[in-house]
């Protein structure tokens, strides 16, 4: 769906859902996974409906994300980490941590 | 003198003269003016650095490898410079929450009014006091709202801008730009220039607008506009397949955007898309100012509410003003001049700027506004986007992203008797999610009005309230606490 026009100076590695991404130093978590081809960053709270980022300047929220355990993070205001534990959310959130099937 | 940059808490001061939020065009100017001066400044930016979406990225970006981005980016770097040479204090990464207008009686403050914004950074959040507030937080695309607009790989033709001048990422594969307006055609040329391959621009601009739009078209030919315009279009037009007088568009796919199908002559056609960028104008972004109580008044051209304003960018509410596109559409050069109307304005209200020089140092600036306001009427009616692509006429088209209910879900609320959009959210949970309504907003408006055939204006817009963004709770109770806060929430004295 995306490439880099300029092949990265500084890369970091994050994880996303288990699997190692690099990832240019100073793009946003948004950016880093729109660039490794990942589709879907979340399935919606209602119909389970795969989303991923619409407007990438923290108005749609539909790029939000689990980064380092925190869930609904906007993506597109990250800034991205060496280490990073990134995972997709699926549908609604529940309290004590577990993701309803 | 340089800009001092805030990346915790507590290098903030508790109150500040001014606080402008957004360091875009008008955020910039508008810091750089008021700091001439010598009042105490803070501006506040969700971005990491200072431009804004217009001139995103500016001070990461390689001039040489993004000279295609064009000049009108490029000027950006002289107005970072003389931001970054100006005596402010300037919070990257920074969300503004809240705006309420306070009692203030402090310092220099004779007015007895005063602001105060909640602001969160870096894990936590504050409350801050000014005398005076400019907000500067520009623009977002209007909806667009047509069947398959959630599908992953459906993007607004800015999201295609930022991926550009953020990441330097381009699209890859098949991608096709759809809508209307200046900006859906510059992405376009950007990307052409980059060396992308633009497999369809599908034109949605309204055949019978061009004879509405021609009557405003003197304006346009002595405006700036016109030149950079038709030389960027005659290039697109030899250069990208464009589809025009497209009339319907849904966007289709298993789990990622396949298709685009158009409607072209009352036809269905369709084509191959791995990316699908939509785009049909930008609308104020208006919610630190609707959660303020500023009022708001609809704007028949533009097809947007806006904030009433003085000539001095002051909204009805003591303390606060707005600049540049967060005020009226009317892109980078006319933000920068009525950021620095603003900071003027502002200077005399705290008594800083005596009104006759304030009128001196403003007839300059008020010339630089007319000439850059005089091809907007064109482009505003030319691009009016049409009804079908601002009221979905099919039931299934998804009105609220977030909650996501169905344009049939609030037309049987609107029959149901929803008095108005804030009554609405009880009914369907339009307009209750995590993107605070901004996303479905002028769809209720608009599609409330045309059910009922009122005036949008009648309609009214949702009533925002506090947090604007969202606040985890560890931010919230990083919140400093008085002891008057403390009792007046029923808490004992004992600490």
């Amino acid at each position: 769906m995306f490439r880099k026009l300029v092949e990265p100076q500084e890369t970091v590695t994050i994880l996303f859902d288990g699997k190692p991404i690099k990832a240019a130093r100073g793009d946003s978590v948004a950016a880093a996974l729109l660039a490794a081809g990942v589709g879907a960053f979340r399935h919606s709270e209602i119909s389970k409906e795969p989303r991923a980022p619409y407007c990438l300047m923290g108005i749609c929220f539909d790029c939000l994300i689990t980064i380092d355990s925190v869930a609904n993070r906007q993506s597109c205001q990250v800034e991205v980490a060496e280490g990073m534990v990134i995972q997709s959310q699926q549908g609604l959130r529940v309290i004590d941590g577990r993701v309803p099937e | 003198m340089t800009a001092r940059k805030i990346t915790a808490v507590t290098d903030l001061a508790e109150a500040y003269d001014l606080i402008i939020v957004g360091a875009g065009p008008a955020g910039l100017t508008a810091a750089t003016e008021a700091a001439a001066h010598g009042v105490s400044i803070l501006v506040t930016d969700e971005s990491d650095g200072p431009g804004g979406q217009m001139y995103r990225s500016i001070t990461r970006l390689s001039e040489s490898q993004f000279a295609f981005l064009g000049p009108d980016y490029w000027q950006g770097t002289s107005r970072v410079k003389a931001f970054n040479a100006s005596t402010i204090s300037y919070a990257p990464h920074t969300t503004a929450w809240s705006l309420n207008p306070v009692e203030d009686n402090t310092g220099a403050n004779t007015s007895g009014t005063g602001v105060e914004v909640g602001i969160s950074l870096a894990g936590a959040a504050r409350l801050l006091r000014a005398r005076h507030v400019i907000l500067a937080t520009g623009a977002m695309e209007r909806p667009m709202p047509i069947p398959g607009w959630t599908l992953p790989g459906v993007m607004t033709a800015g999201a295609g801008q930022i991926a550009l001048k953020s990441a330097g990422m381009v699209p890859a594969g098949k991608v096709v730009l759809a809508g209307c307006g200046p900006m859906l055609y510059q992405l376009a040329y950007q990307l052409l220039l980059a060396g992308i391959k633009i497999t369809a621009l599908i034109d949605t601009t309204d055949r019978n607008q061009m004879g509405k739009a021609l009557a405003h078209l003197p304006g346009f030919l002595c405006s700036p506009y016109f030149f950079k315009g038709l030389k960027l279009l005659a290039k697109l037009r030899s250069s990208v397949p464009f589809i025009r007088g497209v009339t319907g568009l849904e966007a289709t796919g298993n789990g990622h955007v396949e298709r685009l199908r158009y409607r072209k002559n009352g036809q269905w056609q369709e084509i191959q898309a791995d990316l699908v960028m939509l785009h049909q104008g930008v609308v104020p972004e208006l919610s630190l100012a609707n959660s303020a109580g500023c009022a708001l008044d609809w704007n028949p051209r533009q097809l947007s509410f806006q904030p009433r304003l003085d000539g001095d960018g002051q909204t009805t509410v003591p303390g606060i003003s707005i600049a540049g596109d967060g005020a009226k559409i009317g892109g980078a050069d006319l933000a920068e001049v009525s950021g620095r109307l603003a900071a003027l304005g502002a200077l005399s209200s705290m008594g800083v700027l005596e009104k006759a020089r304030k009128a001196d140092l403003k007839r300059p600036l008020e010339r630089m506004l007319a000439r850059f306001q005089r091809g907007r009427p064109f482009l505003d009616t030319l691009y009016r986007p049409s009804d079908g692509f601002r009221i979905p006429s099919d039931d299934q088209t998804m009105v609220c992203r977030c909650e996501e209910v169905l344009a049939g879900q609030v037309r049987s609320a609107i029959a149901f008797g929803a008095p108005g959009p804030n009554q609405l959210k009880a009914f369907v949970r339009c307009g209750m999610g995590s993107c605070q309504g901004r996303l479905c907003s002028l769809t209720v408006t608009e599609m409330m009005a045309a059910e009922r055939k009122v005036n949008p204006e009648k309609i009214g817009f949702y009533h925002l309230r506090p947090p604007v963004k969202p606040l985890n709770v560890g931010e919230l109770t990083s919140l400093p606490t008085s002891r008057e806060a403390i009792m007046a929430a029923g808490g004992s004295d004992h600490r």
